[in-house]
């Protein structure tokens, strides 16, 4: 079973069980939705935003394990961090799922985030890990349109 | 050059398990022989693509290999050998389904294509503002999409017969949808998404009472059953060859000869053409007129070559052999209470869609595949008004062909388990 554990780490199990941060923001001043066509994962992300750095950060929506415990995780992760901050995250995730930039990743300690790194092994399942995250972004860069993975 | 019509045997005596012997069958597909993540490959797949016998791929390199040219173009040896090689496998194709005449067999890329083609030449020339196109909830996107932008293009209305919560086709409802604004019926023979086998042939005399013409989506009805246009009597019958053993890039709409013949061309340029000159040109005689261009020459041969294969298995062995798998199958998954099947139609083919309490399909489908080489389709199978239909994102998907064997199924109700425990 080493292979599957490695993608299926008890904490992305308890995050898809459990996931934190899952509802609504009411008065959120950025929100995206974000869509996987191929697999009908579906999100929405509400974000704060005071004084350049994230207060509060929540999402909503359905999806497979991956996709749920990663945005759980990444709203965990971001809270509190500057936007700025917050961009190289998403570099250094995105870099650690798509097998594109491990080094750096494993430098720059991704904490929690680093029980996604087998998830570079599963191509087909890049999407799912990085959706939370791609929408996240849309909702920062324009205050709230609709993204998908394609 | 001739064909005979094939010769079906017998359906044996014995039980389903035995009607063919797989594990000789297995021989001819090399890649069964394969490893996934270190397993032996449990190929479930069979509704997005079937694996390919020997036969298939000998037919396609043999082409390329002694007889590549193009085809009713050349009056040199290796363009009469090519053409009589390609125009020999339309004959079996022909037999294949109870077709008439060789003329109503039409090479295409695919069902798809297939199902474009009837959309924008019959489609445009035939339905009009105010009429009608009636199609079902379980219709792949090619069998829903193409009518879409027809009724948009024309004015006319597309309406959709439901099924009941077995993803069954509700007769009595499609009756109720039926009127002198009807033109079209487009239905699947078989569902790809749940393996229901639809009743065609009361569906296509049904339409036809009211004045309707009718096209069969056969995709995934070729592979498990005997096909028969013209006891069927349906207008037009479309299947892709990949999904019948053959390669990729060759398909079949067969029409009825004076449907055809009287249909506008679909795409121009060589071949579909008798003579041109600037001020006209004159269509060429069913089928060239709508095959324009170099056609798929190695592929239609390699589809005859799946066809000669199927036939000389039977298809009434096949069938049922495949009825052994699904009852084992259904039977199997049943007995895990987190499954819940979508799809239990009373006359299905070997296809079992299912969910698992609590798990996205997609994680069920990376752990059959990355623990126990089992590849099964996850998702939502080009079929989204059916998903919405029992309110799933997606299902998983096994799908059996016959070389799939009771061993493979046991592995894959064993590997549904395993799934259940890492979620549980
Ligand atoms: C029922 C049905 N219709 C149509 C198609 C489309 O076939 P193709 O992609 O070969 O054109 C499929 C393929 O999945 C199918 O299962």
């Amino acid at each position: 079973m080493s292979d599957l554990d490695d993608l299926y780490q008890e904490i992305i199990l308890d995050h898809n069980k459990s996931p934190r941060n899952r509802r609504k923001l009411e008065q959120a001043d950025h929100t995206a939705e974000g869509y996987n066509p191929l697999c009908g994962d579906h999100v929405n992300v509400f974000i704060n935003v005071e004084n350049g750095v994230v207060k509060e950060v929540t999402f909503e929506g359905s999806g497979c394990a991956i996709s749920t415990a990663s945005a759980s995780l990444m709203t965990e992760e971001l809270k509190g961090k500057t936007l700025d901050e917050a961009k190289v995250l998403f570099k250094r995730f995105h870099g650690m799922i798509t097998g594109e930039d491990r080094e750096s990743s494993e430098e720059a300690g991704l904490g929690k985030l680093e029980v996604f790194s087998g998830v570079c092994r599963y191509p087909a399942r890049v999407k799912c890990a990085t959706l939370a995250w791609h929408t996240v972004r849309a909702a920062l860069d324009s205050g709230g349109e609709s993204v998908t993975t394609e | 050059m001739t064909t005979t019509a094939p010769q079906y045997s017998e359906p044996p005596v014995g039980t389903d398990a035995e009607a063919i012997d797989v594990h000789a069958i297995r021989a001819d597909f090399p890649i069964l022989r394969q490893t996934v993540n270190g397993k032996p490959l449990i190929y479930m797949d069979n509704t997005a693509t079937t694996q390919k016998p020997q036969a298939v791929i000998d037919a396609l390199s043999d082409f390329y290999a002694t007889r590549n040219a193009n085809v009713h173009r050349g009056v040199h040896h290796l363009s009469v050998q090519a053409t009589q090689a390609y125009e020999q496998a339309r004959l079996k194709v022909r037999d294949f389904l109870g077709a008439s005449r060789v003329e109503e067999i039409v090479y295409v890329r695919g069902t798809t294509e297939a199902i474009n083609l009837v959309a924008q030449t019959y489609g445009r020339a035939n339905i009009h503002a105010g009429d009608e196109v009636v199609i079902s909830t379980m219709e792949h996107h090619s069998n829903i999409v193409p009518w879409q932008i027809l009724c948009q293009q024309q004015g006319a209305t597309l309406r959709v017969v439901p099924i009941n919560d077995a993803g069954e086709f509700l007769f009595d409802e499609y009756e109720k949808l039926l009127g002198p604004r009807t033109k079209l019926v487009a239905v699947t023979h078989v569902s790809n998404a749940m393996g229901t086998v639809n009743p065609v042939e009361r569906i296509i005399q049904r339409a036809h009472a009211c004045g309707a013409r009718v096209l069969i989506d056969g995709a995934q009805a070729v592979p498990h059953m005997k096909v028969d246009v013209r006891a069927l009597d349906c207008d037009f019958y479309a299947f892709s060859g990949h999904k019948v053993f053959g390669p990729t890039g060759v398909g079949v709409l067969y029409g009825k000869f004076d449907v055809l013949d009287a249909m506008p061309p679909y795409q121009s340029g060589g071949d579909m053409i008798q003579t041109v000159s600037f001020e006209k040109t004159t269509y060429n005689d069913l089928p060239a007129r709508f095959e324009a261009g170099t056609p798929n020459i190695a592929a239609s041969i390699g589809l005859g070559a799946a066809i000669d294969y199927v036939t000389a298995i039977g298809l009434d062995r096949i069938a049922r052999y495949e009825r052994g798998l699904l009852h084992y199958t259904t039977e199997a998954l049943s007995r895990i209470p987190e499954v819940r099947m979508i799809g239990t139609a009373a006359d299905k083919a070997s296809v079992v869609s299912f969910v698992v309490d609590g798990v996205h399909p997609h994680d069920v489908g990376t752990i059959l595949d990355s623990e126990f080489g089992i590849a099964v389709r996850a998702g939502h199978h080009c079929a989204m008004p059916l998903m919405k239909r029992f309110n799933v994102p997606a299902t998983v998907r096994a799908s059996m062909a016959f070389y799939n064997t009771r061993e493979e199924i046991d592995a894959l109700a064993g590997a549904v388990k395993r799934v259940v425990e890492v979620f549980g």
